[in-house]
């Protein structure tokens, strides 16, 4: 059942389109990460739900209660800031407070529910300490239990590890991650980072200018892409202009620049030019030879286990494509073709004739 | 000599100019308001605690200051709420206007009041003219008078201050308040006003000091009314010197103890001054009729503002001796400012004025530097104390100063490091100086704060020697922080008037006390011409500063 809906929200800015019809179903208790380049609207969105942007049109639904005019403060949407926004001149205890006391609870069940929501994010016992005396992560806890505090709805977060040293984002992403699923809570977190999005997101949205351009788990996005933008945007990628042939004995047959390939589990798309997006473990390198792409190493990283190559062909496109460290150096001429096992590796995008 | 010895020497040279300019002239006073003609004495205090009028004048200021503080507060808050978190038409240039009685020094400000609401004042004629009055409809006179130009020069402080505190809010931060449930008020009460409690504090203290040094405005319009900078003048003209001396310490006393009280939370400042986020966008305004309200409100407002400089103005071009009882003058004419050209006599105080205050801005400024360089880039020992001295003036009232300098510098004991400089041309420009130096260090030390060290490593890694690192790096990086405080040195010390008045000589007299005696000779075009040029020269040099710190 729906928990939370975003019901084709819009909003202009000065004549700028900033969300176009953005409409999302989001189950109770699940986490949705909202993934874009920057511009792309997705802080707006998220604005939108918090209830600090009035959009020109749609609505925002929770639990059937449609909240699209309903002012922040009556809203009872949690949010986590990217800077976190901790009110400097009061203590930890007094941040976590804030919420509660809206609330208007007070005394010793105030006392109680500070300590629980500090114990939460395990920052037990910081009551009395002063914000500015904190560490960059202590904050952010701080942040979440301020957040968590008063038992939102729905819990928001604007890029919450953007402010952290890259050293503590894993681990912090993992605490993350297990917090929410503890408290169940319904999330909808921002992000610009493909692995924060992925990690912790049961499904993501990818936004581009405003629009929504697919939404599904990390698996569906990556395995079988909407368009080219989520294709080239999500995982690691080249792109190469080819022309569709026609069916082939097995798969799809494809010219790509003289050479002739047939592409396996490929699904069909009509004749003629065509943008084709590789990940770079669908291509594999050989020498050169009839039914190859040719051309010539200029750069090699290893990463791991594999290492990622970047050919440049001799009709100038640029291709990446990973295989065992040390298989070839920059500088050899070398061949490049579908690996054995593509599979959803390769995907086309028909584009309209010019 | 190595280079650390000869800085060590530099510093030590220093401090001991400061120690003679500034803290040796007030230890006199203190010494002399205790020795009687046979050793230490108590009798001045005792003469001192036991007069009605003294105590009335010491309470005189200090209520004078608290209730300015208030009266500041309730006009400067609301403003810069207004003009910094809402948008409706002509905000900009309205938001300007508010600031402008700060380009009035105080004695202008002060004939500006009396030309406008005074006996024979503007408003005051234009009323008696309308209603066909006997008399004019009020004096301007006493307390009232004194609150009236107090609230009217210095609301500017917390209007800056705070719309400065609004500027650097995070709007997260708002933002947060409302997600967690907190209405307009409690936001405002709870988080808004919190932080902008270090702001709130600096201007309060700057309003009280301000006010309790007032001197221009308890002179003309006091009255029988004391306060204890005009008593301390008075008492002095009347040769009970030692018993000034008292009066002077319990006026430094009670400013010491003001700014212990107003110290502000220093934690609280750095807390609140990292601002992450981005300024709260201002709210605009859409309801038509309070769009309106607002529109007439702000324009009134800025009519009653401007009036004094208008009216300062337009007296400058009034001929002596026609503008009697008409509400507008019958006649116009530039004999006022001609006069302050052509007749050598009328002339020299300009001269005066603006050899003495250039003069005192360079050696502040030049000292500033030294200062900075010393304090901050070499980080030498009794720093604190170089920079304690050097903010000291700014706590201690004027007339204060006027008496300590007068008193060191009026007997010669040249073992004693005390010199005859009363009578003559260098007094002034001495105790210039001695005023602008917190100001010019103030901004220069900032300066320095602000400079990344590593600029002039970068630039001793490149090969420059320290002379050129200087020359090339650090100076023109000061630049902009230099000259804010060299302008705002050179304008105090230009429209000076609570120091003058107590060490001028004929030869010396400044423009503060040429406004005084043209005013005393009826001489009403001339005084207000000199108003006006004061009143240019402050606006000149605050547009100076103001397009110095956008460009830096």
């Amino acid at each position: 059942m729906t928990f939370l809906q975003l019901d084709s929200l819009t909003k202009r800015f000065d004549g700028t389109t900033a969300v176009d019809r953005v409409s999302l179903s989001i189950e109770r208790g699940e986490m949705i990460s909202l993934l874009g380049p920057s511009g792309s609207g997705k802080t707006t969105t998220l604005r939108l739900l918090a209830g600090f942007e009035v959009p020109d049109e749609g609505r925002v639904i929770v639990e059937g209660d449609d909240v699209t005019r309903q002012q922040p403060v009556t809203r009872r949407f949690g949010m986590v800031f990217q800077h976190y926004a901790l009110f400097p001149h009061l203590n930890v205890g007094e941040n976590v407070a804030f919420g509660l006391e809206s609330l208007r609870v007070a005394g010793d069940e105030l006392g109680r529910r500070v300590a629980r929501a500090l114990s939460l994010v395990d920052m037990a016992g910081f009551e009395d300490r002063r914000i500015g005396h904190l560490s960059g992560g202590q904050q952010q806890r701080v942040a979440l239990a301020r957040a968590l505090a008063p038992e939102p709805r729905v819990l928001l977060l604007d890029e919450p590890l953007s402010n952290l040293d890259p050293s503590l984002r894993e681990r912090t992403r993992r605490e993350i991650r297990e917090l929410i699923r503890r408290v169940g809570i319904t999330t909808v977190l921002v992000t610009h980072e493909q692995d924060e999005a992925f990690d912790l997101g049961d499904r993501v949205a990818v936004l581009r200018a405003g629009r929504l351009e697919q939404v599904g788990t990390p698996e569906d996005l990556y395995a079988s892409p909407a368009n080219e933008f989520v294709a080239e945007f999500v995982g690691r990628s080249s792109s190469i202009g080819v022309v569709v042939l026609g069916p082939a004995d097995r798969g799809l047959r494809v010219a790509v620049e003289g050479a002739e390939w047939d592409l396996t589990d490929s699904p069909q798309v009509p004749g003629g030019p065509a943008l084709m997006v590789i990940r770079p473990e669908a291509l594999r390198l050989m020498s050169p030879a009839p039914g190859t792409l040719v051309g010539t190493v200029t750069e090699r990283r290893f990463v791991g286990a594999t290492s990622l190559f970047t050919i440049l062909t001799d009709g100038g496109a640029s291709l990446e494509v990973s295989g065992p460290p040390r298989s070839v150096s920059a500088g050899e001429r070398v061949g490049v073709m579908p690996s054995r096992r593509a599979g959803g590796g390769i995907h086309l995008f028909p584009r309209s004739a010019t | 000599m190595t280079q650390k010895r000869r800085v060590e020497v530099l510093a030590g040279v220093l401090l001991l100019v400061l120690l003679w300019l500034i803290v040796y002239p007030l230890v006199l006073v203190l010494v002399e308001g205790f020795t009687g003609s046979h050793g230490w004495t108590l009798d001045f205090v005792r003469l001192f605690v036991r007069r009605r009028n003294e105590a009335q004048a010491l309470w005189g200021s200090i209520w004078i200051s608290l209730v300015t503080v208030l009266l500041a507060a309730v006009i400067g808050i609301p403003l810069a709420f207004l003009f910094g978190r809402y948008d409706f038409p002509g905000r900009r240039v309205l938001g300007w206007l508010v600031a402008l009685p700060a380009v009035l020094p105080p004695l202008v400000g002060v004939i500006a009041f009396l030309f406008l609401y005074g006996e024979s004042g503007f408003v005051s004629l234009t009323i008696q003219y309308l209603f066909g009055l006997e008399e004019a409809p009020w004096t301007l006179q006493g307390a009232g008078a004194i609150l009236l130009v107090h609230a009217y020069s210095m609301y500017v402080y917390f209007y800056l201050f705070t719309r400065a505190g609004l500027a650097s809010l995070d709007a997260s931060v708002l933002e947060a308040a409302a997600s967690l449930g907190a209405g307009r008020w409690r936001t405002l009460r709870r988080v808004v006003l919190p932080l902008l409690y270090p702001g709130l504090a600096g201007a309060a203290l700057l309003t009280f000091m301000t006010s309790l040094a007032s001197f221009s405005a308890p002179y003309i319009f006091g009255g029988g009314f004391r306060v204890m900078t005009t008593q301390i003048v008075a008492t002095r003209l009347n040769g009970d010197n030692e018993l000034a001396m008292i009066e002077t310490v319990s006026l430094t006393l009670v400013a010491l103890i003001a700014l212990w009280v107003l110290r502000g939370s220093r934690d609280l400042d750095a807390a609140a001054g990292g601002r992450k986020g981005t300024a709260p966008a201002r709210v605009r305004v859409r309801g038509k009729g309070v769009r309106l309200v607002l529109g007439f409100l702000g324009w009134t407002l800025a009519v009653l503002l401007l009036l004094p400089h208008l009216t300062l103005i337009l007296v400058s071009f009034v001929p002596q001796g026609t503008w009697t009882t008409e509400p507008l003058p019958p006649a116009y004419t530039w004999r006022n400012y001609l006069t302050l050209v052509e007749d050598p006599v009328r002339a020299r105080p300009l001269f005066n004025s603006l050899w003495m205050a250039t003069a005192s801005t360079i050696a502040a400024v030049a000292i500033a530097l030294v200062a900075g360089l010393l304090s901050v880039r070499r980080r030498i020992r009794g720093r604190a104390a170089i920079e304690g001295v050097l903010a000291l003036p700014w706590a201690v009232p004027g007339t204060v100063f006027a008496i300590a300098l007068a008193t060191a510098f009026s007997v010669r004991a040249p073992l004693a490091g005390r010199f005859v400089l009363v009578g003559t041309l260098w007094i002034l420009p001495l105790a210039y100086l001695v005023r602008n130096l917190p100001i010019t260090s103030r901004a220069t030390l900032a300066g320095f704060r602000a400079l990344d060290p590593s600029l002039g490593e970068a630039a001793a890694s490149l090969g420059a020697h320290r002379w050129r690192t200087l020359r090339r790096v650090t100076l023109p990086l000061l630049q902009p922080a230099v000259l804010a405080g060299a302008s705002l040195a050179f304008v105090t010390a230009f429209g000076d008037f609570v120091t003058s008045i107590m060490l001028y000589t004929y030869d010396t007299r400044p423009i503060s006390l040429e406004i005084l005696s043209s005013l005393r000779q009826s001489d009403v075009g001339v005084a207000a011409a000199y108003g006006v040029v004061l009143m240019s020269v402050s606006a000149a040099v605050f547009a100076l500063g103001a397009d110095q710190g956008s460009g830096g």
